[in-house]
């Protein structure tokens, strides 16, 4: 029985043998697709770019999600265009003439300007549009009254009241008034055009030659957005070489990368805090809303969290929006244990009370964030209990639903506006979670909203921000800081005060 | 054939439990797919049209039926986000389904001759480090021996680069390249266990008495062992690699995540985090097809192999 048999042999010889064949296909295809960046230009380069998610749609009229924003800045465009510093700037049109009483904006067409299929934009194009945006029902567009075409350069957009900062509402994206189905053929007007797209995969982009504004073009040929869902896998991907750029990757990933590796740091624009429904006790109380304000350190929570990074904030704004953010606001309330406990008192709640932060599992910060705060209300006699709960269970029963009593949460600006983060907290706003509800607020809001002057919006704006930071709306935190990981064969990484990833302005990094 | 025709209409009763539950688990689980798609900023009149859109308003039974009708016509229904269900799904099975063929072939080459020699070899030198190896293989877990694979295979020896897929539709060499590694972190727990079955069960064979008398008949090693024993000992193994088969197709959902493969699995934990059910209960629905079609198949062996299951039937 010991005798081996030839049969045998074969058999585990021939596993053998076609095992190496398989592996050594690997080595040499591996081997072959590894870099060609040897002689490498801005035209022979591919650089991918992990996405945490997948897009929600490539309808730009129709996605939601600030991931797909980000990605879609670079295909569509609208009649301005935001930069980085926060300004807008005339894109398609090329002219913007606004009347008195701010209810009438003219736009001149900027001449020549093509769209990804070759097509020259018209009023057509636009009209078609803008209508159609406005026919998704998007709140930002109720006021919207006729959308005209004066002549074949002009196009007035007409609003029911005055809008000073309806402008930053036309970052619209413009697309050919024939498109059939925008969700399968993306076209824009971007200095990128879309190639292909397969679900949860990828989305593949290549530079448009025929870009109107030549200084802005892109440098890098192709890109690939590519979905990289496990986030344990981003640094070995980053490191092995099919990402080479990733956004919002923690302090921890960061860490971790080696040094072929840049991390560009900046902010992510949220408006984070722990925000309590202000419509269950003992949360109606203005005086509890106070004492928290009071028991919470956000540079302990910024140093737990981040590292220490992120700003401080002390009401709905957050730095990148220059002049309507109010340092100042910060000091409303410096952490004063003590005083906390005072306040307490003096609201009846001595001997403290507890309740229950409902916080988004997918969000680590906020999750570490709550953690933080409830160790530090626990000082002054508050028992936090943190809930953690499926996003979608969070936007239905938290967001949508208002059914919690406290929650940890970042807010962006969708648009370039004050009225973006602070809309929500007048109290007949559908998307006023908070249950918040001043009539001094609502007062300066309206006031902030019909006056046609800048400065004086900006003051009545500002007024807002401190009402909501005295009357203690929510315990505001800080904007978190953001990392992006770039490797170093590409440089030209911007930040933006909005979601975007504006790739146009990354090339390969001199010496390569 | 009467054995086919019972088994065929097992098949479309259980498929029947199987979609009434997939169809009320995810309407009862909290999530509302219209308020995921449109987010923060959706107002209550956006949310209405969604819903109505997406047809969410009618009551349970009309959507129950409406979905099922259109299932048996071979017509999925429409993603929330990515059109017709069919075309999605067309698109990422053939990834998933070599994954797993691919994984299937590895497992065969690797624990056949493996277990065979080993039963042969019983007690000897190598037969003993068979059997250890074999015990500490089974207990890594698929998606351990992922992250090990990528970190050896990927990160320090640089045979392939570790999140680079490429679809087969734009390198087909590529493709498979990619997926060799994943392959072998699925094969080789199921390996071990196949080894261990098979020596075990050849072991026994050899012991019995046909096995003695076909060596007094004059017959050497060679054909007694694979006219006769293997034929006997290969019942049990057939099973369990069937089975594993099917197992294959479902455990690559997790190795699809380790591996960044943007498969069925990728496409069904997405899909679930989304609430975009037409694709959940899609990808279900088919997995549980394809299991029981497995497992159809397994019984249909079993005959060929060893005719006298069919007569007691």
């Amino acid at each position: 029985m010991k005798k081996k048999s030839p049969v045998n042999r074969t058999y585990v010889q021939k596993g053998l043998a076609i095992l190496s064949v398989l592996s050594t296909m690997a080595i040499a295809l591996s081997g072959c697709s590894g870099d060609k960046a040897a002689d490498s230009s801005d035209e022979s380069v591919t650089l991918t770019v992990g996405i945490a998610q997948d897009l929600d749609g490539l309808d730009p009229h129709n996605v939601q999600a600030a991931g797909t924003r980000e990605v879609l800045f670079n295909i569509f465009e609208g009649l301005v265009k935001p930069d980085e510093e926060g300004n807008l700037n005339p894109a398609l049109a090329s002219e913007i003439s606004i009347s008195d009483d701010a209810t009438e904006y003219t736009f001149t067409l900027r001449d020549g300007v093509k769209f990804h299929n070759g097509k020259e934009v018209t009023a057509e194009d636009v009209k078609y549009s803008l209508e159609r945006y406005k026919d998704t029902g998007a709140s930002s567009f109720e006021d919207v009254q006729a959308i005209d075409i004066v002549d074949d350069d002009h196009i007035k957009v007409t609003l029911g009241t005055a809008n000073t900062e309806f402008l930053s509402l036309m970052t619209v994206a413009i697309i050919p008034a024939d498109l059939a189905d925008p969700d399968k053929e993306p076209i824009g007007t971007g200095p990128y055009k879309f190639v292909s797209r397969s679900p949860q995969e990828n989305v593949i982009v290549e530079k448009f030659d025929d870009y109107w504004d030549s200084a802005n073009a892109a440098h890098i040929k192709d890109v690939v957005f590519k979905v990289e869902a496990n986030p344990d896998s981003i640094v070995m991907d980053l490191e092995g070489g099919s990402i080479d750029m990733m956004p919002r990757v923690t302090s921890t990933q960061a860490s971790q990368l080696s040094d072929s590796f840049k991390i560009y740091e900046g902010q992510m624009n949220l408006v984070q805090a722990l925000y309590l429904n202000n419509a269950v006790a003992p949360f109606d109380n203005e005086l509890v809303r106070q004492a928290m304000c009071y028991a919470v350190d956000p540079e302990e929570i910024m140093d737990f969290v981040s590292d220490g990074a992120g700003f401080e904030i002390g009401s709905a704004m957050f730095p990148s929006f220059g002049k309507y953010f109010d340092e100042s606001l910060n000091d409303t309330y410096n952490y004063d244990p003590d005083k906390a406990k005072e306040l307490l008192a003096e609201a009846g709640y001595a001997d403290g009370f507890s309740f229950t932060i409902t916080v988004p599992s997918n969000y680590t910060q906020h999750i570490d964030t709550a953690e933080v705060i409830a160790e530090e209300l626990q000082k002054v006699g508050i028992k936090a209990e943190i809930s953690q709960i499926e996003w979608n269970s969070w936007l239905e029963d938290v967001y949508g639903g208002k059914n919690y009593e406290a929650t940890v949460i970042g807010f962006d600006a969708s648009t370039l506006c004050a009225s973006a983060l602070l809309y929500r907290y007048t109290s007949d706003a559908h998307n006023n979670m908070f249950n918040y509800a001043n009539a001094d607020y609502d007062a300066a809001f309206k006031a902030a909203q019909s006056t046609t002057d800048d400065a004086e919006q900006v003051k009545y704006y500002k007024e807002c921000e401190k009402i909501l930071s005295e009357t203690a709306a929510a315990v505001y935190i800080q904007d978190l800081p953001e990392f992006v990981a770039m490797s170093d064969k590409f440089e030209g990484y911007t930040f933006y005060p909005l979601y975007a990833q504006d790739i146009a302005k990354i090339r390969l990094a001199d010496g390569e | 054939m009467k054995y086919i025709l019972k088994k065929a209409v097992m098949m479309i009763l259980t498929l029947f439990v199987v979609s009434i539950l997939v169809f009320l688990a995810f309407n009862l689980i909290p999530g509302d797919p219209a308020a995921r798609k449109l987010g923060t900023e959706a107002t209550p009149a956006q949310l209405e049209n969604l819903r109505e859109e997406m047809g969410l308003n009618d009551p349970l039974v009309v959507r129950y039926l409406r979905w099922a009708g259109g299932f048996v016509k071979g017509d999925m229904g429409d993603s929330y986000t990515y059109g017709p269900v069919e075309k999605l799904i067309a698109d990422k099975v053939p990834i998933t389904i070599t994954l797993a063929l691919m994984a299937f072939v590895i497992m065969t080459i690797i624990s056949i001759p493996l277990g065979i020699y080993a039963a042969r070899n019983k007690g000897g030198f190598i037969d003993r480090i068979i059997v250890v190896t074999d015990q500490v293989v089974m207990s890594v877990p698929p998606f351990f021996a992922g992250i090990l694979i990528t970190l050896i295979f990927g990160l320090i020896l640089k045979l392939f680069v570790p999140g680079k897929f490429v679809s087969y539709n734009r390198d087909p060499a590529g493709f498979f390249a990619y997926l060799l590694f994943p392959a072998i972190a699925i094969a080789l727990p199921k390996s071990a266990m196949t080894v261990k079955l098979l020596r075990g069960s050849v072991i026994e064979e050899i012991g019995r008495d046909y096995a003695r008398t076909a060596y007094s008949r004059g017959n050497d090693t060679r054909q007694v062992l694979y006219r006769h024993i293997l034929k006997n000992a290969m019942i049990p193994v057939v099973t369990f690699m069937g089975m594993a088969l099917a197992d294959m197709v479902s455990g690559s959902i997790v190795i699809e995540q380790v591996f960044n493969i943007p498969g069925l699995g990728r496409m069904l934990l997405t899909s679930i985090n989304n609430r975009d059910y037409p694709v959940v209960e899609a990808i279900i629905m088919g997995i549980s097809i394809m299991v029981m079609t497995v497992n159809f198949m397994v019984d249909v062996i079993y005959r060929i192999i060893d005719p006298r299951i069919d007569a007691v039937d």
